[in-house]
């Protein structure tokens, strides 16, 4: 057993020492009957080369970017990825350390922290973000409860072009504490129904949600929101699922948002067939004490060096326990390691650079596809196009092409069964977006 | 030889305080398509300007940047990192290489199921093995973590409740238990009534037996518990809470106490979680990322979150038609990488490994416990599992403490022992080992607490003083949290 560096004598001595004569004799507690008598189920011990021969076997059964060109997004996008941030996150010293709550010898995690909620302040236009928390759904999620605890109302509106699962994670949620959700509809640019919203808000609202770009890849109507939910006192809570996109378009935090959620996984995770991802929350620093997660403050040691600790940890479940803000204790530590690295990489040049080629790739697209376009809001790289048969039929016709589709609509709205959500990323060639348009449209493009 | 010597640090400062204009890290590929001008394709009201305060620095500094800061981490490819409940085992190299396989990494969580048959045999196959290992019936890898995996299998308990008529009002929680026990209760809309413990550190039987009722949902425990102790009368308090129409939900932060050798599908539990980043090796990261699978009996599976990986013949597929789920917690199927690790590990340890792995971990922990009672007080005299709660009673009449003590074995060269928890031990030192360091890494350990014991009598200021041969001496943690500087300004 090569995870195991006990010899047969050191057990033997330890054994002595502990003064029992067998191993068994140290599970003495555990009442007989309750005593596993048969061996497990599981197969014996496999050599490391029949296991990569293995994992390898199973990463050839299914397809993969590796091979197949992606349009498909709806919340996981595939994006360039750069060589450095394996090198980093590869480093025993940030993969293999536990959560800093020993701050003498946990520096570098601390201070790499305090950059990642630096560095989301600065994408969202927030003042103060969290140490992560574990995806786009559990974020929104928290960031409801914390508007209902800050404004001690019970009822939040919630766009229908938010992502439909992130919707179903706050659901879950908010089940059981006298949360009241309601469905905010959408007109036929893909926005918010604004005068709907008018009509609905009032001042037992705690929080309206609004995603964008939203689900259906529309740069939603933000500011009128943000604007209306406030006016009744409301929190405005708007969700990014796109995060890449905050290189380029206005962030929430300048149009006035109170609290920011979202999903980081644009920015350097692979899309790893759905987590680990990264939950993003940021918000108004007058509502620092009601966020949910760690935080990382800046500090000095007894000799007035500068450091880093976790601090504000009286929110926290280990030391509130029921009346904490929230009862997360493991989040996505390297996860956010990951998107602090690809932000300081890109930097603010890259990052604009990187958002723009997905806009300019994507627009071409939205000129091919013209009027098979559902909604007639601005975009930034994910669109719904409708087509002329089943989604699912046109995708397995691209598959033959080395193109993977995107995502068939009535998976979460049946009611657009013969609509795609389609998503151009700079990862995608000008060739193949020719060709998914020409499928699309069934009318030959010509180049 | 002494096992630290004079470091010497470079010091680092923050990213943005490297940057300077024109510098850059990354290449882009030439825009294939027609450039046409942003403003001519969105209106200018929806674009910012720049990013603010984004840095600009080069690969080599960015490269110097973290590989700076990384040295001022403790890891556990460095040494022992004895933290109780948090199980710091050794991260194995093979389960990052099989991650990163591009085959499994590079795959759409959206794609069709056709195409994503190696993957769903990877979720399928690890529940299968995580039902064998705990004898449960049905399993959820959707929870990213302990806590999100307590709120679901509260939920789950609260749906079958309800389905009976009547989800009740209260959850019992030993005083020995997690924080996240009492936080993920209360977020499923339950109250928590708090057990004591008795003189052996183990549930006070008697009065579990007053306090339940028809309106306890179930009772929350850990196994064996924060004290490193089986809870001996489990079938009795099983028997307790399931009379009264009750259920039991299993904390299973602990498990790598009992692989091989007792399974709590056996003792009466309801439902449990247990951590791939505890037991089953993946890494800590820092914090994160983990994963807590959900592992219940059958008459709890109707609940488990949607969609379920099962298998169809030859097929794997995802259904998410359970008109009882209780929902979703996480997009997608959750920690997929993290699931991918595991099960690698279960593969690579085998079923005699893994109970190996179980062995040496109880054994390490009474290791430590006999070579170290003489020097420190256990408040308790009962017979552990796989770790071993100290306090500094001895110590204190010294005028030291637990945190003068932890912070004294950094200059020893090891990471502390989780502190002050469980709060039922004033003062408290939870050591556990795990089944990965060598005789003479545990004995190293020993020799230094025992060192410091010693330092506690004949010279207390070099605890109170300590560390010393850290990166930083003891930080203000009062003045971080009063004035509360989260973000860097230029």
């Amino acid at each position: 057993m090569r995870y195991v560096s006990i010899t047969p004598e050191e057990k033997r001595l330890m054994l002595k020492a502990t003064g029992v004569d067998r191993v068994e004799d140290l599970f003495a507690t555990i009442p007989e009957n309750l005593r596993l008598s048969k061996t497990l189920d599981i197969p014996e011990a496999a050599s490391e080369t029949d296991i990569l021969k293995y994992f390898h076997s199973l990463g050839r059964k299914n397809a993969s970017a590796e091979d197949f060109e992606y349009f498909l997004g709806a919340g996981a996008y595939n994006h360039f990825i750069p060589t450095v941030i394996d090198s980093v996150i590869s480093r025993s010293e940030f993969y293999t350390c536990y959560t800093p709550y020993q701050p003498e010898i946990s520096q570098g995690t601390l201070q790499a922290t305090f950059e990642f909620q630096t560095l989301i302040c600065q994408l969202t236009g927030m003042e103060v973000a969290n140490a992560s928390l574990y995806d786009g759904g559990s974020a929104l999620a928290e960031g409801v409860l914390m508007a209902v605890r800050t404004t001690r109302r019970q009822k939040v509106l919630v766009a229908q072009s938010v992502h439909p699962e992130y919707r179903r994670v706050l659901e879950t949620y908010a089940a059981n504490l006298d949360i009241q959700l309601q469905e905010l509809p959408f007109t036929e640019s893909g926005c918010v129904d604004v005068e709907a919203l008018e009509r609905l808000v009032s001042e037992d609202h705690a929080a309206v949600v609004i995603q964008s770009p939203n689900f259906f890849g529309v740069l939603d109507d933000v500011e009128q929101a943000i604007g209306l939910s406030q006016s009744v006192g409301a929190l405005s809570v708007v969700v990014v699922s796109e995060a890449l996109s905050l290189g380029l378009l206005k962030p929430p935090g300048e149009l006035g948002a109170d609290i920011v959620v979202g999903e980081g996984q644009s920015l350097g995770i692979p899309l790893g067939f759905g987590g680990p991802y990264l939950g993003l929350f940021a918000t108004k620093d007058k509502y620092k004490r009601q966020m949910p997660g760690r935080l990382v403050g800046q500090t000095v040691d007894s000799e007035g060096r500068q450091g880093y600790v976790l601090t504000l940890a009286t929110r926290e479940q280990h030391i509130r326990r029921q009346k904490a803000t929230s009862n997360i204790c493991t989040n996505q530590g390297l996860c956010a390691l990951v998107a602090a690295v690809f932000l300081s990489v890109l930097g603010k040049q890259g990052i604009r650079e990187l958002a723009e080629q997905n806009l300019k790739k994507a627009f071409h697209l939205r000129k091919l596809l013209g009027d098979s376009l559902v909604f007639s809001g601005a975009t930034f790289n994910e669109m719904v196009v409708e087509c002329s048969e089943d989604p699912a039929e046109i995708n397995r016709q691209l598959v033959s092409e080395g193109i993977i589709g995107g995502l068939p609509l009535g998976r979460y709205f049946p009611e657009r069964s013969n609509q795609m959500l389609v998503c151009v990323t700079e990862q995608n060639s000008l060739e193949k977006i020719n060709r998914l348009a020409d499928v699309l449209t069934s009318v030959k493009v010509t180049l | 030889m002494t096992r630290t010597s004079v470091t010497s640090l470079l010091n680092e400062p923050l990213i943005f305080e490297r940057s300077g204009p024109g510098k850059s890290a990354y290449t882009l590929p030439r825009l294939d398509v027609e450039d046409v001008p942003v403003e001519e394709i969105l209106d200018s009201k929806y674009l910012r300007t720049e990013v603010r305060g984004f840095p600009e620095v080069s690969e080599v500094e960015l490269i110097r940047h973290y590989t700076r800061l990384s040295t001022w981490n403790y890891h556990i490819d460095l040494g022992m990192y004895p933290l109780g409940s948090c199980t710091m085992k050794y991260n194995p190299k093979l389960n990052e290489r099989v991650s990163r396989i591009p085959g499994i990494a590079l795959t759409h969580p959206l794609q069709e199921e056709q195409h994503s048959q190696g993957n769903l045999e990877i979720l399928f196959r690890l529940q299968e093995c995580l039902k064998e290992l705990t004898a449960m019936d049905a399993v959820s890898l959707q929870p990213a973590g302990g806590a999100q995996a307590e709120l679901i299998g509260i939920l789950m308990i609260r749906a079958h409740l309800t389905r009976k008529g009547n989800p009740r009002k209260f959850v019992l929680i030993p005083d020995s238990a997690h924080g996240t026990n009492p936080a993920s209760a209360v977020l499923a809309g339950y109250e928590v009534i708090s057990i004591p413990s008795d003189k052996k550190g183990r549930i006070d039987v008697k009065v579990l037996a007053e306090k339940m009722s028809e309106e306890v949902a179930c009772l929350m425990l850990t196994n064996p518990n924060t004290m490193g102790i089986f809870e001996t009368h489990i079938e009795e308090i099983a028997q307790i809470v399931h009379q009264r129409g009750g259920l039991i939900y299993m904390d299973g932060a602990n498990f790598n106490a009992l692989m091989g050798y007792a399974r709590p599908g056996e003792m009466g539990i309801d439902v449990l979680h247990l951590n791939l980043h505890k037991t089953f090796s993946t890494p800590h990261g820092g914090g994160g990322p983990g994963s807590g699978p959900v592992v219940c009996k059958e008459h709890l599976a109707p609940y488990l979150p949607v969609p379920r990986v099962e298998q169809e013949g030859e097929l794997y597929r995802l259904n998410s038609d359970k008109p009882e789920s209780v929902g979703r917690v996480h997009s997608f199927y959750g920690n997929f990488g993290m699931a991918v690790r595991a099960l690698c590990y279960i593969l690579s340890c085998g079923r005699e490994g893994l109970k190996e792995l179980s062995e040496m971990a109880v054994l390490s922990a009474n290791y430590i416990r006999r070579r170290l009672e003489g020097h420190y007080e256990l408040p308790y005299d009962t017979d552990i599992l796989h770790e071993v709660v100290f306090s500094d009673k001895k110590q204190h009449k010294k005028g030291v403490t637990t945190l003068d003590i932890a912070k004294r074995l950094i200059d020893y060269g090891f990471h502390p022992p989780t502190t002050y928890f469980p709060l039922i031990v004033e003062g408290a030192l939870m050591i556990e080992p795990t089944e990965s360091h060598s005789k003479e890494e545990l004995d190293a350990f020993i020799d230094a607490m025992i060192a410091i014991s010693h330092e506690v009598e004949e010279d207390p200021e070099k605890l109170l003083s300590a560390p010393t041969t850290a990166k930083l001496t003891r930080l203000d943690e009062v003045r971080a949290a009063r004035s509360a500087i989260l973000r860097w300004e230029p």
